[in-house]
């Protein structure tokens, strides 16, 4: 399905993927460790100073100038959390010279410039400079601060506290306020230090490119020291649920949000997790699904009524936009929708759709660089290789009996509810 | 069936204009699991003041209707159509712009039946009160959810600061209050007028064979007896140079204070390749005084007055225009103000020939990376064409654009009276 090879080089693993479909070519590389309250926050700051200035290209400015010459190359960074870990992404994408009447070999210059931006960063004394890490902080914080202006960004991050309180998945990705203080340019510069030693480090590159030169170039450019990887013991993963706990919050808004936590005990390397993937479908996944037409098209209590899936961390997350009143009705309905997934009241009919659309989604992912990097990682993750075919066709097996069985093992954990200021006053 | 060809880029565009008047355009791209197709008619929020099919007389429809009505297309007698693409394999949407809207799907298998299917529910429409009734519930929660968001807020405060009698200042969704007054009678209404093939555009792009597919929409529409309809007649109030507020500033449950600020076009009357050409030397422009690699950039992000939320945009269709700037600050007047002094004194703006160079590749590859993507493909494309623009005109007409024809925009562009600015700040 995909022309793809992985290669072991130093501490580095390069993922090559062929293709001519791209009009540009992709380079994604990606830095995993632990998600740890220590190091949050500096892992939310570090790929920003990275990326405001190279010592080869000194300012934003000069920098970004060169990007342009680069026929509008992007150079962007991310964040994210696939289960308890706290992935850093750089990405550059970039115009491929056989569609430009310049033939200047662009993709090598990419490649030059990511080396550049993680190997040879501004430095004095052992430090970053402190302006340029003055100013990223206080992007950082606003960053950070901009989660409660987006309500449901928002009642997402509040639902994911309260219910990891006591585990590392609690942390957002952008780290916390509290800790921006304490970080100098030079504590930052050691910190970038370890990331560089000990970070497990996969580099992607998608497009239309010859992989033994691009081997080559990247032994030579990106010499990093091999290393152990950074396993998390499972342990960590399952947390049983007693009671479901009940959290409502009052603000100024409109519209309450209505979010509901649910541990799903099982995780993209498990056998059963195709079999979670079907269950989603058919429970609150599109806009076939049980959620969609109960909550809004039977009941019009909502614009919105989904439930998506993290994978790696073996939760299942229910989020709908409701009037205030409305929250007993809507948790009851939600309640039983997931009643029916349990007591496999769906018929085969919505099986073979849900697993219609799933094959259509999967296949669609992959239509894009992006995508195929992302399906990709999920293997470096979960320490699995599950090819993409074994996606399909373990998926398309499912039967309805083990969609029963995987909707048994799913537990409510947390109900969170933001609602308006109305009422307060009668508490 | 003609067929275009775009060398540089190594695309071929095939088009049939259909006896009753549907543009239907296909898009081949080898190697693509998916294919994505839109059914656009030209009709949006603007389109609030018109002479109803059969009718003399101008009517004005409630605030919100054309979004209404796509919602309301996907229900029929037998159930919602969403059902049937996901049996199909689909997944479907639909949006509503200030000028279209928009049906689509993406499916990577049963392209052909997933087409007509497409086709189809569009072309028959089934509205009953109760069903109309209903969806204002939902339609509510939707609004709702817009009226918490603040860039949403700022977003459609600086358009309605800018325009005092145009309705791209009306919300796409509309109010509560304005879809309540809303009838099966006047979404038929509307349907009628503006749902015309004639009036629309079908896009499809994936891997598939133009020939086959046009036989199928040729087939289908040859089935549907569609009567010849007249040009549709549309009403706009005149809309004064100036802005009909110069000002405003919405506090809202929020932490962190947001500020744009706009400027609206004077004389939106520009058509075909003289609106490219013209949407493109302001984006220009904008990427010159605002891009990363800008001065100005680096300053007010040195300053702390801007962070990655900041952006900036030039829009322009027949009867409409502006200029939109600004993101996330921590002082939304000091950011206003600086956003201000550069626009204003861009009427003399100084650019070099190779300062436009750079910005002209930049916009090459950025070109080069929307078309990776079949949704942009289709989606601007149908934008591009409904304006008299071809959207694979992009590179050439950068390509030709010199300082002069930015002196010349500049000259008259950064108007003051046309300026105007709004921000979101926290609640006391």
């Amino acid at each position: 399905m995909l022309k793809k090879g992985e290669h072991s080089l130093n501490g580095l693993t390069l993922h090559t993927v062929e293709t001519e479909k791209y009009k540009t070519n992709t380079l994604v590389l990606k830095f995993k460790a632990p998600l740890q309250e220590e190091q949050v926050t500096y892992r939310a700051l570090l790929p920003y100073v990275l990326q405001s200035e190279t010592s080869k290209f000194p300012s934003t400015t000069q920098l970004r100038s060169y990007l342009d010459e680069l026929y509008g190359a992007t150079l962007s960074v991310d964040l994210s959390k696939k289960g308890e870990y706290h992935i850093i992404s750089f990405k550059i994408e970039i115009a491929n010279e056989k569609y430009l009447s310049d033939q200047t070999p662009l993709l090598q210059k990419a490649i030059e410039l990511l080396a550049d931006v993680i190997f040879s960063p501004v430095v004095e004394n052992e430090a970053f400079i402190p302006s340029t890490v003055d100013k990223e902080k206080r992007s950082l914080r606003q960053r950070i601060q901009s989660v409660f202006d987006d309500k449901m960004r928002y009642s997402n991050l509040r639902l994911v506290q309260e219910m990891c309180k006591d585990e590392p998945y609690h942390l957002h990705v952008n780290g916390r306020t509290e800790d921006l203080e304490s970080i100098t340019p030079s504590s930052l510069f050691q910190y970038y230090q370890k990331m560089m030693a000990e970070d497990e480090v996969d580099l992607y590159i998608v497009g239309n490119i010859e992989v033994d030169t691009i081997k080559k170039t990247i032994v030579e450019l990106f010499p990093f020291n091999s290393r152990k990887g950074s396993s998390i013991s499972p342990s960590i993963k399952t947390k049983s649920v007693v009671d479901p706990n009940e959290v409502i919050e009052r603000q100024d808004v409109k519209q309450g949000k209505l979010n509901l936590g649910y541990r799903t005990n099982v995780t993209y390397s498990d056998p059963e997790y195709h079999a979670l993937q079907v269950f989603n479908g058919i429970f609150g996944g599109f806009s076939h699904s049980k959620l969609f037409i109960n909550v809004r098209e039977k009941e019009s209590l909502a614009y919105y009524a989904a439930s998506r899936v993290e994978s790696h961390k073996g939760l299942l997350m229910v989020m709908s936009g409701i009037e205030f009143e409305n929250y007993d009705k809507a948790v009851t309905i939600i309640k039983e929708q997931m009643e029916a997934m349990k007591s496999g009241d769906f018929t085969d009919q919505e099986i073979s759709q849900t697993k219609a659309v799933i094959k259509n989604q999967l296949l669609e992912t992959i239509d894009t660089a992006r995508g195929i990097v992302e399906v990709l990682y999920h293997n470096v993750i979960s320490e699995t290789s599950r090819e993409l075919e074994e996606w399909i066709t373990g998926m398309e097996a499912i039967t309805k009996d083990e969609i029963i069985e995987v909707a048994n093992k799913i537990e409510l954990d947390t109900i969170y509810f933001l609602t308006g200021l109305e009422g307060k006053e009668n508490e | 069936m003609s067929k275009i060809t775009f060398d540089q880029l190594q695309e071929e565009l095939y088009y049939e204009k259909l006896s009753n008047g549907l543009d239907v355009y296909v898009l081949p791209k080898k190697g693509f699991n998916k294919t994505y197709a839109t059914f656009t008619t030209k009709y949006g929020s603007i389109d609030n003041q018109f002479i109803p099919l059969g009718k003399n007389e101008v009517v004005t429809v409630p605030d919100g209707i054309a979004h209404f009505l796509e919602h309301k297309l996907f229900e029929k007698e037998d159930g919602d159509v969403f059902q049937e693409f996901s049996k199909q394999g689909a997944s479907a949407n639909a949006f509503t712009s200030f000028t279209r809207t928009a049906y689509l799907f993406s499916s990577t298998s049963n392209v052909e039946k997933n087409l007509e299917t497409l086709i189809d529910f569009v072309q028959s429409p089934y509205f009953t009160e109760k069903t109309v009734d209903k969806e204002k519930g939902i339609i509510g929660q939707e609004i709702n959810m817009y009226d918490d968001n603040p860039d949403w807020r700022l977003y459609f405060g600086i358009i309605e600061n800018m325009f005092k009698n145009h309705p791209v200042k009306i919300d796409i969704a509309g109010t509560i209050e304005s879809i309540s007054k809303i009838t099966k009678d006047m979404l038929y209404e509307c349907y009628e007028t503006f749902y015309h093939p004639s009036n629309m555009l079908l896009f499809i792009v994936g891997p598939v064979e133009p020939s086959e597919i046009l036989t199928l929409v040729r087939t289908n529409q040859d089935k549907k007896d569609y009567k010849d309809q007249l040009e549709i007649v549309r009403k706009f109030e005149e809309e004064p140079v100036e802005v009909a507020e110069k000002k405003k500033v919405l506090e809202m449950n929020v932490q962190s204070s947001k500020c744009l600020v706009g400027i609206k076009a004077q004389n939106p009357s520009r058509v075909g390749e003289e609106l490219l050409k013209h949407e493109l030397t302001v984006n220009v422009i904008l990427d010159f005084l605002f891009g990363k690699s800008s001065e100005v950039y680096e300053k007010l992000y040195t300053d702390g007055l801007i962070d990655d939320t900041f952006s900036y945009d030039y829009t322009e269709e027949n009867g409409f225009g502006f200029l939109i700037v600004g993101g996330d600050t921590q002082n939304p007047e000091d950011l206003s103000t600086r956003l201000k002094e550069i626009l204003l004194n861009s009427k003399n703006l100084m650019i070099t020939e190779e300062q436009l160079e750079r910005i002209k590749k930049k916009k090459i590859g950025a070109f080069l990376r929307s078309v990776n993507s079949p949704e942009f493909i289709a989606n601007q494309f149908t934008r591009y064409a409904f304006n008299e623009m071809n959207l694979f005109d992009v590179v050439p007409v950068l390509e030709k654009l010199k300082v002069e024809d930015i002196k010349q925009i500049c000259n008259h562009f950064f108007d003051e009276r046309c300026f105007t600015e709004c921000h979101v700040v926290p609640k006391k």
